[in-house]
Protein backbone atom coordinates (compact mmCIF):
# COMPACT_ATOMS: atom_id res chain seq x y z
CA UNK A 1 0.00 0.00 0.00
CA UNK A 2 1.33 3.02 -1.11
CA UNK A 3 0.31 6.47 0.96
CA UNK A 4 2.59 8.97 -0.25
CA UNK A 5 1.80 8.65 -3.86
CA UNK A 6 -1.86 7.96 -4.29
CA UNK A 7 -3.04 9.58 -7.47
CA UNK A 8 -6.44 11.76 -6.51
CA UNK A 9 -9.06 10.93 -4.58
CA UNK A 10 -8.40 10.57 -0.39
CA UNK A 11 -5.51 9.69 1.07
CA UNK A 12 -5.35 5.96 3.16
CA UNK A 13 -5.76 7.28 6.87
CA UNK A 14 -3.22 6.35 9.50
CA UNK A 15 -4.06 5.14 13.46
CA UNK A 16 -1.93 5.99 16.14
CA UNK A 17 -2.62 3.66 19.03
CA UNK A 18 -3.23 6.37 21.73
CA UNK A 19 -4.13 4.59 24.78
CA UNK A 20 -1.02 5.67 26.61
CA UNK A 21 2.81 6.65 25.58
CA UNK A 22 4.44 9.42 23.01
CA UNK A 23 1.69 8.78 20.37
CA UNK A 24 1.81 13.05 19.49
CA UNK A 25 4.56 12.35 18.70
CA UNK A 26 4.15 10.04 16.11
CA UNK A 27 1.60 12.05 15.50
CA UNK A 28 3.44 15.18 14.34
CA UNK A 29 5.59 12.90 11.71
CA UNK A 30 2.57 12.05 9.65
CA UNK A 31 1.80 16.00 10.08
CA UNK A 32 5.22 16.78 8.75
CA UNK A 33 4.55 14.04 5.78
CA UNK A 34 1.20 15.48 4.50
CA UNK A 35 -0.76 12.05 5.98
CA UNK A 36 -3.78 12.16 7.41
CA UNK A 37 -4.01 10.74 10.57
CA UNK A 38 -6.46 9.24 13.68
CA UNK A 39 -5.88 8.79 17.11
CA UNK A 40 -7.29 5.09 18.31
CA UNK A 41 -8.56 4.52 21.49
CA UNK A 42 -11.36 2.46 20.36
CA UNK A 43 -11.83 -0.62 17.57
CA UNK A 44 -14.57 2.40 16.38
CA UNK A 45 -11.44 4.28 15.95
CA UNK A 46 -9.69 1.95 14.05
CA UNK A 47 -12.24 0.92 11.69
CA UNK A 48 -12.03 3.89 10.42
CA UNK A 49 -8.12 3.73 9.45
CA UNK A 50 -5.96 1.82 7.21
CA UNK A 51 -2.99 1.46 9.10
CA UNK A 52 -2.19 1.44 12.51
CA UNK A 53 1.50 2.86 14.66
CA UNK A 54 1.59 1.72 18.15
CA UNK A 55 4.25 3.96 19.93
CA UNK A 56 6.59 4.02 22.89
CA UNK A 57 5.54 4.16 26.60
CA UNK A 58 4.77 1.43 28.99
CA UNK A 59 4.06 -1.93 27.31
CA UNK A 60 2.01 -3.19 30.79
CA UNK A 61 -0.06 -0.09 30.56
CA UNK A 62 -1.03 -0.65 27.50
CA UNK A 63 -1.77 -4.30 26.95
CA UNK A 64 -3.66 -3.60 30.38
CA UNK A 65 -6.05 -1.18 28.41
CA UNK A 66 -6.36 -3.07 25.82
CA UNK A 67 -6.83 -6.65 27.79
CA UNK A 68 -9.69 -3.95 29.09
CA UNK A 69 -11.73 -3.26 25.66
CA UNK A 70 -11.82 -5.35 22.72
CA UNK A 71 -9.30 -3.15 21.02
CA UNK A 72 -6.39 -5.59 21.37
CA UNK A 73 -8.99 -8.45 19.28
CA UNK A 74 -9.46 -5.89 16.72
CA UNK A 75 -5.73 -4.83 16.55
CA UNK A 76 -4.62 -8.70 15.49
CA UNK A 77 -7.74 -8.70 12.88
CA UNK A 78 -6.78 -5.80 11.50
CA UNK A 79 -2.86 -6.77 11.45
CA UNK A 80 -3.76 -9.77 9.44
CA UNK A 81 -3.81 -7.45 6.29
CA UNK A 82 -3.37 -3.85 7.26
CA UNK A 83 0.54 -2.20 7.73
CA UNK A 84 1.52 -1.86 11.32
CA UNK A 85 4.55 -0.51 13.21
CA UNK A 86 5.61 -0.51 16.42
CA UNK A 87 8.16 1.10 18.07
CA UNK A 88 9.85 0.33 21.44
CA UNK A 89 6.30 -1.22 23.89
CA UNK A 90 4.83 -1.06 20.35
CA UNK A 91 6.99 -3.86 19.22
CA UNK A 92 6.90 -5.76 22.32
CA UNK A 93 2.85 -6.10 22.09
CA UNK A 94 3.38 -7.06 18.60
CA UNK A 95 5.76 -9.83 19.39
CA UNK A 96 4.84 -13.15 19.76
CA UNK A 97 6.52 -14.23 23.02
CA UNK A 98 7.72 -11.54 25.96
CA UNK A 99 9.63 -12.57 28.99
CA UNK A 100 7.58 -11.05 31.37
CA UNK A 101 4.15 -12.58 32.27
CA UNK A 102 3.07 -8.76 32.95
CA UNK A 103 2.41 -7.70 29.48
CA UNK A 104 0.37 -10.12 26.65
CA UNK A 105 1.56 -9.54 23.28
CA UNK A 106 -0.66 -9.67 20.32
CA UNK A 107 1.45 -12.23 18.42
CA UNK A 108 1.54 -10.29 15.22
CA UNK A 109 4.75 -11.50 14.30
CA UNK A 110 6.99 -13.78 14.94
CA UNK A 111 9.92 -12.76 17.61
CA UNK A 112 10.53 -12.85 21.06
CA UNK A 113 10.97 -9.77 23.22
CA UNK A 114 13.67 -9.15 26.67
CA UNK A 115 11.81 -5.61 28.05
CA UNK A 116 14.30 -3.52 29.62
CA UNK A 117 16.69 -5.83 28.05
CA UNK A 118 20.35 -2.80 28.67
CA UNK A 119 18.86 -1.94 31.98
CA UNK A 120 17.41 1.45 33.78
CA UNK A 121 17.46 4.78 32.39
CA UNK A 122 20.82 5.78 33.03
CA UNK A 123 21.61 2.81 30.71
CA UNK A 124 19.60 4.83 28.02
CA UNK A 125 21.41 6.03 24.39
CA UNK A 126 21.60 7.64 21.21
CA UNK A 127 23.50 6.05 18.49
CA UNK A 128 24.02 6.06 14.93
CA UNK A 129 22.63 2.98 13.04
CA UNK A 130 23.42 1.53 9.73
CA UNK A 131 19.66 1.72 7.89
CA UNK A 132 19.39 0.42 4.23
CA UNK A 133 16.69 2.48 3.09
CA UNK A 134 17.60 5.98 3.55
CA UNK A 135 20.22 8.14 0.90
CA UNK A 136 23.34 8.60 3.14
CA UNK A 137 21.92 5.14 4.83
CA UNK A 138 22.32 6.32 8.06
CA UNK A 139 19.68 7.34 11.18
CA UNK A 140 19.63 8.39 14.70
CA UNK A 141 18.65 5.34 17.23
CA UNK A 142 17.26 6.40 20.59
CA UNK A 143 17.05 3.69 22.95
CA UNK A 144 14.90 4.58 26.01
CA UNK A 145 14.66 1.58 28.45
CA UNK A 146 14.87 -0.23 25.28
CA UNK A 147 13.40 -3.96 24.92
CA UNK A 148 15.76 -6.13 23.17
CA UNK A 149 14.83 -8.61 20.58
CA UNK A 150 16.08 -12.74 20.95
CA UNK A 151 14.72 -15.15 18.61
CA UNK A 152 13.39 -14.09 15.46
CA UNK A 153 11.47 -16.64 13.35
CA UNK A 154 12.24 -17.52 9.55
CA UNK A 155 9.49 -15.60 7.88
CA UNK A 156 11.07 -12.33 9.87
CA UNK A 157 13.32 -10.14 8.23
CA UNK A 158 15.88 -7.99 10.15
CA UNK A 159 16.26 -4.75 8.42
CA UNK A 160 18.71 -2.77 11.18
CA UNK A 161 20.95 -4.75 13.45
CA UNK A 162 22.57 -2.33 16.50
CA UNK A 163 25.96 -4.69 17.56
CA UNK A 164 24.62 -7.53 15.31
CA UNK A 165 21.54 -7.47 16.94
CA UNK A 166 18.30 -6.36 15.27
CA UNK A 167 16.62 -3.47 16.52
CA UNK A 168 14.11 -3.43 13.10
CA UNK A 169 12.57 -6.36 11.82
CA UNK A 170 9.70 -6.67 9.43
CA UNK A 171 7.43 -9.26 8.20
CA UNK A 172 5.45 -8.25 5.24
CA UNK A 173 2.71 -5.69 6.60
CA UNK A 174 3.85 -5.68 9.76
CA UNK A 175 7.48 -3.65 11.27
CA UNK A 176 8.63 -3.59 14.51
CA UNK A 177 11.64 -1.23 16.34
CA UNK A 178 13.36 -1.41 19.54
CA UNK A 179 13.92 2.69 18.86
CA UNK A 180 11.74 5.55 19.06
CA UNK A 181 12.00 7.38 15.28
CA UNK A 182 9.63 9.61 16.27
CA UNK A 183 11.97 11.59 19.41
CA UNK A 184 14.20 12.35 16.12
CA UNK A 185 13.88 15.31 13.71
CA UNK A 186 14.33 12.40 10.75
CA UNK A 187 11.09 11.00 9.00
CA UNK A 188 12.55 8.15 7.31
CA UNK A 189 11.24 5.38 9.03
CA UNK A 190 7.95 6.78 9.06
CA UNK A 191 8.40 7.30 5.62
CA UNK A 192 9.45 4.02 4.54
CA UNK A 193 6.44 2.11 6.78
CA UNK A 194 4.41 4.62 4.46
CA UNK A 195 5.80 3.10 1.83
CA UNK A 196 6.96 6.16 0.34
CA UNK A 197 11.02 5.78 0.86
CA UNK A 198 13.49 7.30 -1.80
CA UNK B 1 27.18 6.37 21.57
CA UNK B 2 25.74 9.29 23.85
CA UNK B 3 24.14 8.70 26.98
CA UNK B 4 22.46 10.75 30.33
CA UNK B 5 21.80 13.26 27.39
CA UNK B 6 18.60 15.94 28.17
CA UNK B 7 17.23 14.50 24.72
CA UNK B 8 17.43 11.19 26.83
CA UNK B 9 15.58 12.53 29.74
CA UNK B 10 13.15 14.41 28.25
CA UNK B 11 12.78 10.98 25.65
CA UNK B 12 12.09 9.44 29.02
CA UNK B 13 9.22 11.83 30.22
CA UNK B 14 7.47 11.68 26.81
CA UNK B 15 7.26 7.35 27.52
CA UNK B 16 4.88 8.35 30.33
CA UNK B 17 2.76 10.50 28.97
CA UNK B 18 -1.34 9.73 28.69
CA UNK B 19 -0.38 8.12 31.96
CA UNK B 20 -0.68 7.72 35.69
CA UNK B 21 2.08 7.81 37.68
CA UNK B 22 1.10 6.58 41.44
CA UNK B 23 2.54 6.94 45.04
CA UNK B 24 3.65 3.62 46.46
CA UNK B 25 5.00 3.28 50.12
CA UNK B 26 5.50 -0.75 50.28
CA UNK B 27 6.69 -3.70 47.31
CA UNK B 28 2.83 -4.51 47.92
CA UNK B 29 1.36 -1.18 46.70
CA UNK B 30 3.88 -1.24 43.91
CA UNK B 31 2.65 -4.61 42.34
CA UNK B 32 -1.01 -3.35 42.65
CA UNK B 33 -0.31 0.10 40.80
CA UNK B 34 1.68 -1.82 37.84
CA UNK B 35 -1.18 -4.20 37.47
CA UNK B 36 -3.45 -1.52 37.56
CA UNK B 37 -2.37 -0.24 34.65
CA UNK B 38 0.53 2.53 36.23
CA UNK B 39 3.55 3.53 33.91
CA UNK B 40 5.20 4.28 36.77
CA UNK B 41 5.66 4.42 40.58
CA UNK B 42 6.76 6.69 42.96
CA UNK B 43 8.39 5.10 46.14
CA UNK B 44 8.16 7.31 49.21
CA UNK B 45 7.92 6.03 52.92
CA UNK B 46 4.82 7.91 53.30
CA UNK B 47 2.11 9.17 51.23
CA UNK B 48 1.41 13.01 51.71
CA UNK B 49 -1.26 12.73 53.68
CA UNK B 50 0.34 10.61 56.17
CA UNK B 51 3.34 13.49 55.99
CA UNK B 52 0.85 15.98 56.78
CA UNK B 53 -0.62 14.45 60.03
CA UNK B 54 2.81 13.09 61.48
CA UNK B 55 4.38 15.94 60.76
CA UNK B 56 8.29 16.85 61.75
CA UNK B 57 11.00 16.87 59.16
CA UNK B 58 9.93 14.57 55.71
CA UNK B 59 13.30 12.84 53.63
CA UNK B 60 14.18 11.35 51.36
CA UNK B 61 13.04 7.38 51.37
CA UNK B 62 15.06 4.84 52.78
CA UNK B 63 16.98 3.16 50.33
CA UNK B 64 16.27 -0.29 50.83
CA UNK B 65 12.47 0.15 50.40
CA UNK B 66 13.20 2.13 47.36
CA UNK B 67 15.36 -0.76 45.84
CA UNK B 68 12.78 -3.43 47.34
CA UNK B 69 10.31 -1.74 44.98
CA UNK B 70 12.62 -1.35 42.00
CA UNK B 71 13.62 -5.09 42.30
CA UNK B 72 9.79 -6.51 41.94
CA UNK B 73 8.34 -3.98 39.14
CA UNK B 74 9.26 -3.74 35.34
CA UNK B 75 7.77 0.00 34.83
CA UNK B 76 9.81 2.83 36.27
CA UNK B 77 10.37 3.92 39.51
CA UNK B 78 10.78 7.46 40.68
CA UNK B 79 11.75 8.83 44.38
CA UNK B 80 11.87 11.98 46.12
CA UNK B 81 14.57 14.23 47.44
CA UNK B 82 14.21 17.21 49.51
CA UNK B 83 14.20 20.72 47.47
CA UNK B 84 18.02 21.69 47.26
CA UNK B 85 19.00 18.45 48.68
CA UNK B 86 21.82 17.24 45.84
CA UNK B 87 23.10 15.18 48.33
CA UNK B 88 19.59 13.06 48.53
CA UNK B 89 19.84 13.47 44.70
CA UNK B 90 23.33 11.73 44.44
CA UNK B 91 22.15 9.30 46.40
CA UNK B 92 19.13 8.12 44.72
CA UNK B 93 21.32 8.25 41.48
CA UNK B 94 23.69 5.78 42.49
CA UNK B 95 20.63 3.73 43.58
CA UNK B 96 19.44 3.65 39.85
CA UNK B 97 16.14 4.73 39.89
CA UNK B 98 15.09 6.12 36.85
CA UNK B 99 13.65 9.71 37.78
CA UNK B 100 14.09 11.98 40.65
CA UNK B 101 11.41 14.34 42.07
CA UNK B 102 12.90 17.47 43.49
CA UNK B 103 9.83 17.90 45.88
CA UNK B 104 8.26 20.21 47.94
CA UNK B 105 6.07 17.30 50.05
CA UNK B 106 9.39 16.90 51.94
CA UNK B 107 10.95 19.67 54.43
CA UNK B 108 13.35 21.60 52.15
CA UNK B 109 17.05 21.35 52.82
CA UNK B 110 17.58 24.83 51.03
CA UNK B 111 15.57 27.69 50.81
CA UNK B 112 17.00 30.06 47.98
CA UNK B 113 18.33 27.17 45.57
CA UNK B 114 17.09 24.60 44.14
CA UNK B 115 19.31 21.51 42.26
CA UNK B 116 21.40 22.15 39.39
CA UNK B 117 20.11 18.95 37.81
CA UNK B 118 21.89 19.32 34.60
CA UNK B 119 24.79 18.05 36.36
CA UNK B 120 23.01 14.84 37.15
CA UNK B 121 22.53 11.60 34.58
CA UNK B 122 18.95 10.83 36.43
CA UNK B 123 16.05 12.84 34.45
CA UNK B 124 14.21 15.13 37.20
CA UNK B 125 10.78 16.09 38.05
CA UNK B 126 9.98 19.61 39.43
CA UNK B 127 6.47 20.97 40.68
CA UNK B 128 5.40 24.31 39.91
CA UNK B 129 2.52 26.98 40.32
CA UNK B 130 3.15 29.43 37.24
CA UNK B 131 5.12 29.76 33.99
CA UNK B 132 7.81 31.48 35.39
CA UNK B 133 8.00 28.77 38.63
CA UNK B 134 7.88 25.96 35.59
CA UNK B 135 10.53 27.90 33.55
CA UNK B 136 12.68 28.29 36.06
CA UNK B 137 13.08 24.60 36.88
CA UNK B 138 13.75 23.43 33.38
CA UNK B 139 16.35 26.38 33.00
CA UNK B 140 17.91 24.18 36.18
CA UNK B 141 17.50 20.74 34.08
CA UNK B 142 14.09 19.47 34.82
CA UNK B 143 12.90 17.11 32.16
CA UNK B 144 9.22 17.49 33.24
CA UNK B 145 7.16 19.40 35.31
CA UNK B 146 4.53 18.73 37.29
CA UNK B 147 2.15 20.87 38.63
CA UNK B 148 2.29 21.52 42.71
CA UNK B 149 -1.34 21.22 43.66
CA UNK B 150 -1.68 20.66 46.74
CA UNK B 151 -0.55 17.04 47.95
CA UNK B 152 -2.36 15.18 50.33
CA UNK B 153 -5.54 17.05 50.75
CA UNK B 154 -7.67 15.21 47.74
CA UNK B 155 -8.71 18.54 46.68
CA UNK B 156 -8.14 19.11 43.50
CA UNK B 157 -8.81 22.98 43.76
CA UNK B 158 -5.15 23.90 43.93
CA UNK B 159 -3.79 21.74 40.92
CA UNK B 160 -6.89 23.20 38.61
CA UNK B 161 -5.41 26.68 39.87
CA UNK B 162 -1.30 25.89 38.95
CA UNK B 163 -2.49 24.20 35.60
CA UNK B 164 -4.96 26.97 34.62
CA UNK B 165 -2.16 29.56 35.44
CA UNK B 166 0.44 27.71 33.12
CA UNK B 167 -1.93 26.78 29.98
CA UNK B 168 -3.22 30.64 30.49
CA UNK B 169 0.30 32.34 30.11
CA UNK B 170 1.33 30.30 27.30
CA UNK B 171 -1.94 30.98 25.65
CA UNK B 172 -1.13 34.74 26.00
CA UNK B 173 2.40 34.17 25.17
CA UNK B 174 1.42 33.00 21.71
CA UNK B 175 -0.75 35.90 20.66
CA UNK B 176 2.12 38.39 21.75
CA UNK B 177 4.35 40.40 19.39
CA UNK B 178 8.04 39.04 19.30
CA UNK B 179 9.56 42.21 20.67
CA UNK B 180 7.13 41.94 23.72
CA UNK B 181 8.56 38.69 25.31
CA UNK B 182 11.91 40.18 27.18
CA UNK B 183 9.17 42.06 29.40
CA UNK B 184 7.20 38.88 30.59
CA UNK B 185 10.30 37.54 30.93
CA UNK B 186 11.16 39.94 33.46
CA UNK B 187 7.88 40.12 34.71
CA UNK B 188 7.83 36.22 35.44
CA UNK B 189 11.50 35.58 36.13
CA UNK B 190 11.92 33.10 33.42
CA UNK B 191 14.66 33.29 31.12
CA UNK B 192 14.49 34.76 27.98
CA UNK B 193 15.51 31.96 26.02
CA UNK B 194 13.13 29.95 27.50
CA UNK B 195 9.76 31.98 26.83
CA UNK B 196 10.60 32.52 23.69
CA UNK B 197 10.25 28.63 22.79
CA UNK B 198 7.57 28.32 25.18
CA UNK B 199 6.07 31.31 22.96
CA UNK B 200 7.16 29.30 19.58
CA UNK B 201 6.01 25.67 20.60
CA UNK B 202 2.96 26.66 22.52
CA UNK B 203 3.65 24.62 24.49
CA UNK B 204 6.10 23.85 27.84
CA UNK B 205 9.33 22.74 26.13
CA UNK B 206 9.44 19.53 28.40
CA UNK B 207 6.55 16.96 29.36
CA UNK B 208 3.61 18.73 31.66
CA UNK B 209 1.85 16.58 34.18
CA UNK B 210 -0.72 17.28 37.15
CA UNK B 211 -0.21 16.01 40.64
CA UNK B 212 -1.43 17.22 43.78
CA UNK B 213 -4.87 16.30 44.91
CA UNK B 214 -6.06 14.22 42.45
CA UNK B 215 -8.26 11.35 44.12
CA UNK B 216 -11.04 9.95 41.39
CA UNK B 217 -11.38 9.47 37.55
CA UNK B 218 -13.08 12.95 37.28
CA UNK B 219 -9.96 14.60 38.90
CA UNK B 220 -7.48 12.99 36.74
CA UNK B 221 -9.66 13.37 33.23
CA UNK B 222 -10.55 16.91 34.22
CA UNK B 223 -6.30 17.45 34.48
CA UNK B 224 -6.08 15.78 31.15
CA UNK B 225 -8.81 18.19 29.41
CA UNK B 226 -6.88 21.22 31.01
CA UNK B 227 -4.04 20.46 29.51
CA UNK B 228 -2.00 18.17 31.59
CA UNK B 229 -0.26 14.98 29.69
CA UNK B 230 -0.17 12.37 32.17
CA UNK B 231 -1.22 12.64 35.55
CA UNK B 232 0.01 11.57 38.90
CA UNK B 233 -1.63 10.36 42.11
CA UNK B 234 -0.18 10.42 46.07
CA UNK B 235 -2.57 9.81 47.96
CA UNK B 236 -5.98 9.21 46.44
CA UNK B 237 -5.47 5.83 45.71
CA UNK B 238 -4.12 3.73 48.87
CA UNK B 239 -5.99 5.97 51.20
CA UNK B 240 -9.27 4.66 49.53
CA UNK B 241 -11.80 2.18 50.19
CA UNK B 242 -10.60 -0.09 46.91
CA UNK B 243 -7.15 1.03 45.96
CA UNK B 244 -7.07 -1.99 43.03
CA UNK B 245 -10.00 -0.72 41.50
CA UNK B 246 -9.64 3.23 41.83
CA UNK B 247 -6.22 3.04 40.50
CA UNK B 248 -7.43 0.78 37.32
CA UNK B 249 -10.12 3.76 36.74
CA UNK B 250 -7.90 6.55 37.13
CA UNK B 251 -5.26 4.91 34.51
CA UNK B 252 -8.76 4.13 32.24
CA UNK B 253 -9.92 7.74 33.12
CA UNK B 254 -6.46 9.56 32.02
CA UNK B 255 -6.77 7.63 28.53
CA UNK B 256 -10.23 8.18 27.77
CA UNK B 257 -10.50 11.50 28.94
CA UNK B 258 -12.68 12.83 26.55
CA UNK B 259 -15.22 10.28 26.64
CA UNK B 260 -17.62 11.61 29.16
CA UNK B 261 -19.39 8.15 28.36
CA UNK B 262 -16.35 5.81 29.29
CA UNK B 263 -15.66 8.18 32.71
CA UNK B 264 -19.71 7.45 33.58
CA UNK B 265 -18.92 3.70 33.23
CA UNK B 266 -15.60 3.83 35.25
CA UNK B 267 -16.66 6.01 37.74
CA UNK B 268 -19.97 3.78 38.68
CA UNK B 269 -19.09 1.68 41.27
CA UNK B 270 -16.28 2.48 43.33
CA UNK B 271 -15.99 2.50 46.93
CA UNK B 272 -15.51 5.89 48.97
CA UNK B 273 -12.55 8.53 47.63
CA UNK B 274 -10.72 9.92 50.43
CA UNK B 275 -12.18 12.06 52.51
CA UNK B 276 -10.35 15.14 51.78
CA UNK B 277 -9.50 18.80 53.00
CA UNK B 278 -10.61 22.16 52.65
CA UNK B 279 -7.67 24.64 51.65
CA UNK B 280 -8.53 27.26 53.67
CA UNK B 281 -8.71 25.21 56.76
CA UNK B 282 -5.07 24.86 56.56
CA UNK B 283 -2.45 27.01 58.53
CA UNK B 284 -0.06 28.81 56.60
CA UNK B 285 2.94 26.52 57.66
CA UNK B 286 0.86 23.48 56.42
CA UNK B 287 0.18 24.58 52.76
CA UNK B 288 3.11 22.82 50.91
CA UNK B 289 2.93 24.28 47.43
CA UNK B 290 4.76 27.59 49.02
CA UNK B 291 8.03 25.61 49.67
CA UNK B 292 10.22 26.64 46.47
CA UNK B 293 10.22 29.27 44.18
Amino acid sequence: MKFCKTEGGNLPKVGVLALQGNFAKHAQKLQLLGIPYQYVKTSQDLAKCDALIIPGGESTTMSKLLELSNLGCAIQEFGTTNPIMGTCAGLILLSRKVDDPRVKPLGLIDISVKRNAYGSQLDSFITPLFCPFTKNRRCRGVFIRAPKIGHVAKNVQTIISQNNEPVMVRNKNIIALTFHPELTTELSVHAYFLGCAS
Amino acid sequence: MKKNTFELKVGLAEMLKGGVIMDVTNVEQAQIAEQAGATAVMALERIPSDIRKDGGVARMSAPQMIQAIKAKVSIPVMAKCRIGHFVEAQILQALKIDFIDESEVLTPADEANHIHKHTFHIPFVCGCRNLGEALRRIAEGAAMIRTKGEAGTGNIVEAVRHMRSVMTSIRQLQNMDPSELMAVAKKINAPYELVQKTAKLGKLPVPNFAAGGIATPADAALMMQLGAEAVFVGSGIFTSDDPEKRAQAIVQATTHYQDPDILLKISTGLKPAMPGIEISSLAEHEILQNRGW
